[in-house]
């Protein structure tokens, strides 16, 4: 029997090996794909444990965690002024995932970031809990109240950036959604949320300033003007014949000034053109320079490309291989021109800036949870979009608009206010997207502001950005200036 | 062999008792096996609000005086037998309580805010378990003075076993819980039978099988080198087999099932030393458990989510996913006693306190209760090699092997290296049946140990004692 015993014994040693093998495989060799498995709530419940850092803007928190007390979900996410930031922090939902600003820099609201590690390790030393980083936006608190004060009645959108650094002012999208519950702590509550806000035919959870782009429509004009400017072919007193009615080579079509009739005559200085908005005379730029020099300036300022402000941007675009009529119409911002409201506020920021194009980015500094500053950000130049000279014209040129021409309504006493109305033709028989770019102050500029408003808001067919976007412009650079 | 003169008198009455040594190893063994369990319930409440737990020292007290009871019992009823194996023993029963204190502990916390109570402490009734464990330890050593009085009760002991496996059946007693009829209600009290008749059955099995194990070797047909028995023979391993599949149709306890037939294959093979017995054995369990998985919704489950837990997660697989989450997010050192959610695994303190372990303590402490578990067994291994006599080795390596068999089985379904089958893990479960029919293992391992150790004398009386005393 003693040998049996023993072989009986080598065997029980074996099956304890394979355990111990078993226990090896599972919690070291398998354990990081178990531990990133969808679906362990474990590691869900590790992120809501511990205290998120917040998302500020000025001295106010948008989004903070606070302590709910219950074990499993302790932290939740709360939002003060919900729709209003929206587009910037997004949301943090436990079944949907993140978005916004709560996605980009999830690291360090979480703590999970290598530049944490400091601060991270004393927590484990002295016992305390761990705490994510906080995140200061570039947003002022004024000019986004400002922005979705203004659009908030409408579907649009509105950017405002400084022009010198690119740091985004307001970014408001409208209609826009309360991100609490779907960053409750409740399923169920997100899911109720989530099902109404992605059946609404309106598209609340669309982040319009950076996620939509729109045809630019006259505001494109300023982007002409520039590209011929540059080619040296123009100067701001170029005379363009301007007819009520341009004629499109090798189509039956016509290209139609706004009134049907012709600008001052039917000819009129660049300067007039832009003044007045006339898109025969912009059609005909449009034709003498060609599609692809049209396009080497929009691509200058940033089209065909995308941002990460840090969420990134839809890409704006000017097609390519356009024919003559395509060209003429691609010229006052038709066709297929496509911009983000965020591109027309760069178009803008880069005149303000002396033909500088300045990369936009929203977060501003990361505060450790002892509200040292982790890291500060730093403006990057994107590139020259036109020379200083040329910027300075534009500018000039600009505020003649709100002066004497269609931006009238954006007028601020005492300051000096550069702007471009635009009206964009959408499908057939819809009220066309008003648009509005401005900036100021003009000799010195601090603010600029692209806002656009879908199907022309309330005012229907007879919208002109002039009439529904110029004020809201006006707001945000009041809230700026003041 | 012993005469049975020698062995058949008592304890009291040798020379040898007198000059006992005093079990100062095992005294000193039980110093670090106490600290394990009394430093892991301290930090459950340290980490969390830095003070010790609610009445700390009582209950420490407590369980240590139960502990004590148990060396000086052993001293004066078994002085010679092993001394690692009662310290081992402890260290993982003091591990089982304080992780079972965790896990009530997260269970309150959740309830504060909750429309319903906290249930009751499972943790205070492990102890009342630990004391009534060890009570019946006590008890074991009183009674069995000698191993081989146990054989008169072969037979009894076959009834009592196989009584003790139908009890659940029975209307008035038997209570199913998580579809398992394994349990019986009586005064209030939950318990399972199967746990003793465990105990009750080993002894049957080595009494029966010292008798006929000279038949049983007889072999008929040689099969590739090894030798079949007659089939005349194969009465008695198609009983235990029928059985063990009657547990599986009735009482729908897989484990205890492939407990049951696991042990008496090894020890028929141990007693027979015939190869063929495992090969007969291992045939008629892949039969079993193919007509379970073919009979049986319950046995074909158990067989999908072993070969993918991840195939429905959150339904019949969620216990086992949540199992294999929790280790892996103990990873090697583990997430600390108050830390981690190891109540996210459902039977966390009974049947997957393993996992709850190794989410704790992490692979660190997972090894660790390995090797305690492997410690125990091998103790066991050894005190069966050192019996004098057949009937002390055959029951001493049944009560060795049924509890390794039975960590391997329970360890071995938590982290899914086999298809999961409801067993308690011994000593460390929540659970009474458990804890207090393993210690009553460990008495009768002890009560071998100490008649295989004890020096041998001829008794004789003091005034006649002149000549030498005769050791074997």
């Amino acid at each position: 029997m003693t040998i049996t015993v023993r072989r009986m014994a080598l065997i029980v040693g074996a099956l304890f090996l394979c355990l111990l093998i078993q226990a090896n495989r599972i919690q070291v060799v398998k354990a990081d794909a178990l531990n990133d498995r969808a679906g362990n709530t474990r590691a869900i419940i590790d992120d809501y444990g511990q205290q998120r850092g917040s998302i500020i803007v000025g001295g106010q928190q948008v989004a903070r965690s606070v302590d709910t007390g219950n074990t499993r979900l302790r932290y939740e996410r709360r939002y003060g002024s919900g729709p209003k930031y929206a587009p910037a922090t997004g949301f943090y939902s436990i079944v949907y995932g993140a978005t916004g600003i709560e996605r980009q820099e999830n690291a360090l609201l979480s703590g999970d970031d290598p530049r944490l590690i400091g601060t991270q390790l004393e927590a484990l030393i002295s016992g305390g809990s761990r705490q994510g980083a906080s995140v200061r936006l570039t947003l002022d608190a004024a000019a986004q109240k400002a922005a979705w004060d203004g659009i908030k009645q409408y579907n649009g959108a509105v950017v405002a950036i400084e022009p010198a650094t690119g740091r985004i002012l307001a970014l408001a999208s409208s209609p826009s959604y309360d991100p609490n519950p779907l960053s409750s702590n409740d399923p169920a509550q997100n899911r109720a949320a989530w099902e109404r806000l992605t059946a609404d035919p309106k598209e609340p959870l669309l982040n319009r300033p950076l996620a939509a782009t729109y045809p630019p429509g006259s505001v494109f004009k300023v982007v002409t003007t520039a590209a011929a400017l540059s080619s040296g072919q123009y100067t701001t007193e170029t005379e363009i014949p301007a007819p009520a009615v341009l004629d499109l080579p090798g189509t039956t079509a016509d290209l139609p000034n706004y009134n049907k009739q012709a600008c001052f005559g039917g000819q009129v200085t660049l300067e007039q053109a832009l003044q007045i908005s006339c898109n025969t005379a912009f059609a005909n730029v449009g034709l003498t320079l060609g599609d692809d020099i049209l396009r080497e300036q929009a691509e200058l300022f940033g089209f065909n490309r995308s941002f990460d402000v840090p969420m990134t941007s839809a890409t704006s675009v000017f097609p390519s291989d356009l024919n003559a009529p395509q060209t003429a119409q691609a010229a006052i911002g038709q066709f297929d021109v496509r911009a983000t409201a965020l591109q027309i506020a760069m178009v803008g920021a880069a005149l303000a800036n002396g033909g500088l194009v300045m990369n936009p980015y929203l977060v501003d500094e990361v505060l450790a949870p002892d509200l040292s500053v982790l890291s500060l950000s730093q403006p990057s130049e994107f590139g020259r979009a036109v020379s200083p000279e040329i910027a300075q014209e534009i500018t000039d040129m600009l505020v003649n608009v709100v002066e004497n021409g269609t931006g009238r309504p954006a007028q601020i006493p005492g300051v000096l206010v550069a702007g471009k109305t635009g009206t964009a033709q959408t499908a057939e028989g819809r009220a066309p997207h008003a648009w509005f770019l401005s900036y100021s102050p003009a000799d010195n500029p601090t603010v600029a502001v692209a806002v656009v408003v879908e199907n022309g808001g309330n005012l229907g067919s007879e919208a002109t950005g002039g009439r529904l976007a110029a004020p809201i412009a006006k707001a945000v650079m009041e809230a700026i200036l003041r | 062999m012993t005469s049975p003169a020698y062995a058949a008198a008592p304890p009291s009455m040798t020379a040898a008792t007198a000059r006992a040594p005093y079990r100062r190893t095992e005294l000193l063994l039980l110093i670090p096996a106490v600290a394990v369990g009394a430093l892991a319930y301290a930090q459950v409440d340290l980490n969390r609000t830095g003070t010790l737990p609610q009445d700390y020292w009582g209950w420490l007290a407590a369980v240590v005086l139960a502990i004590v009871l148990a060396h000086v019992s052993l001293q004066r009823l078994a002085p010679w037998s092993d001394q690692v194996l009662m310290p081992t023993v402890v260290a993982l029963n003091g591990l089982g309580l304080a992780l079972i204190y965790r896990l009530d502990l997260a269970a309150i916390i959740d309830a504060v805010g909750a429309e319903e109570s906290p249930r009751g402490l499972a943790a205070v009734d492990q102890v009342l378990w630990t004391w009534l464990g060890v009570g019946l330890f006590v008890l074991v050593l009183v009674v069995v003075r000698e191993p081989r009085w146990l054989q008169r009760f072969t037979y009894t002991a076959m009834l009592l076993g196989v009584l003790l496996i139908v009890l659940p059946l029975m209307p008035r007693f038997g209570v199913t819980i998580n579809g398992a009829r394994i349990w019986v209600r009586f005064a209030g009290l939950s318990f399972q039978p199967a746990e003793i008749a465990k105990l009750v059955l080993i002894v049957f099995f080595a009494g029966y099988l010292v008798v006929k194990r000279d038949v049983l070797s007889l072999a008929r047909s040689r099969v590739l080198g090894i030798d079949f028995p007659r089939g005349r023979d194969l009465g008695p391993i198609l009983g235990v087999w029928a059985v063990s599949v009657g547990v599986l149709v009735f009482e729908r306890d897989l484990g205890t099932s492939v407990l049951f037939f696991g042990v008496f294959v090894a020890m028929l093979y141990v007693a027979t030393e015939r190869v063929g017995w495992l090969v007969i054995g291992g045939l008629l369990a892949v039969v079993g458990l193919g007509l379970g998985y073919l009979l049986f919704g319950h046995v074909r489950t158990r067989f999908e989510i072993w070969l993918d837990p991840f195939a429905d997660p959150s339904g019949s697989g969620y216990q086992s996913v949540q199992a294999l989450f929790g280790m892996a997010d103990g990873g090697i050192l583990g997430s600390g006693i108050a830390q981690g959610h190891p109540d996210l695994v459902p039977y966390a303190n009974s049947d997957f306190i393993s996992a709850s372990l190794g989410e704790l303590l992490g692979l660190t402490g997972f090894m660790a209760m390995l090797v305690l578990y492997a410690i125990v067994v091998a103790r066991g291994i050894s005190i069966s090699l050192a019996a004098r006599d057949p009937f002390g080795r055959l029951l001493a390596f049944g009560l060795a092997f049924v509890l390794g068999l039975q960590v391997f089985v329970v360890i071995g379904g938590v982290t899914n290296l086999i298809p999961l089958t409801g067993l308690t893990t011994p000593f460390l479960s929540a659970g009474g049946s458990s804890l207090v029919a393993n210690w009553a293992l460990i008495a009768l391992l002890l009560r071998i140990s100490d008649s295989s150790r004890r020096p041998v004398v001829i008794p004789v009386a003091l005034d006649q004692a002149e000549t030498q005393v005769f050791r074997r």
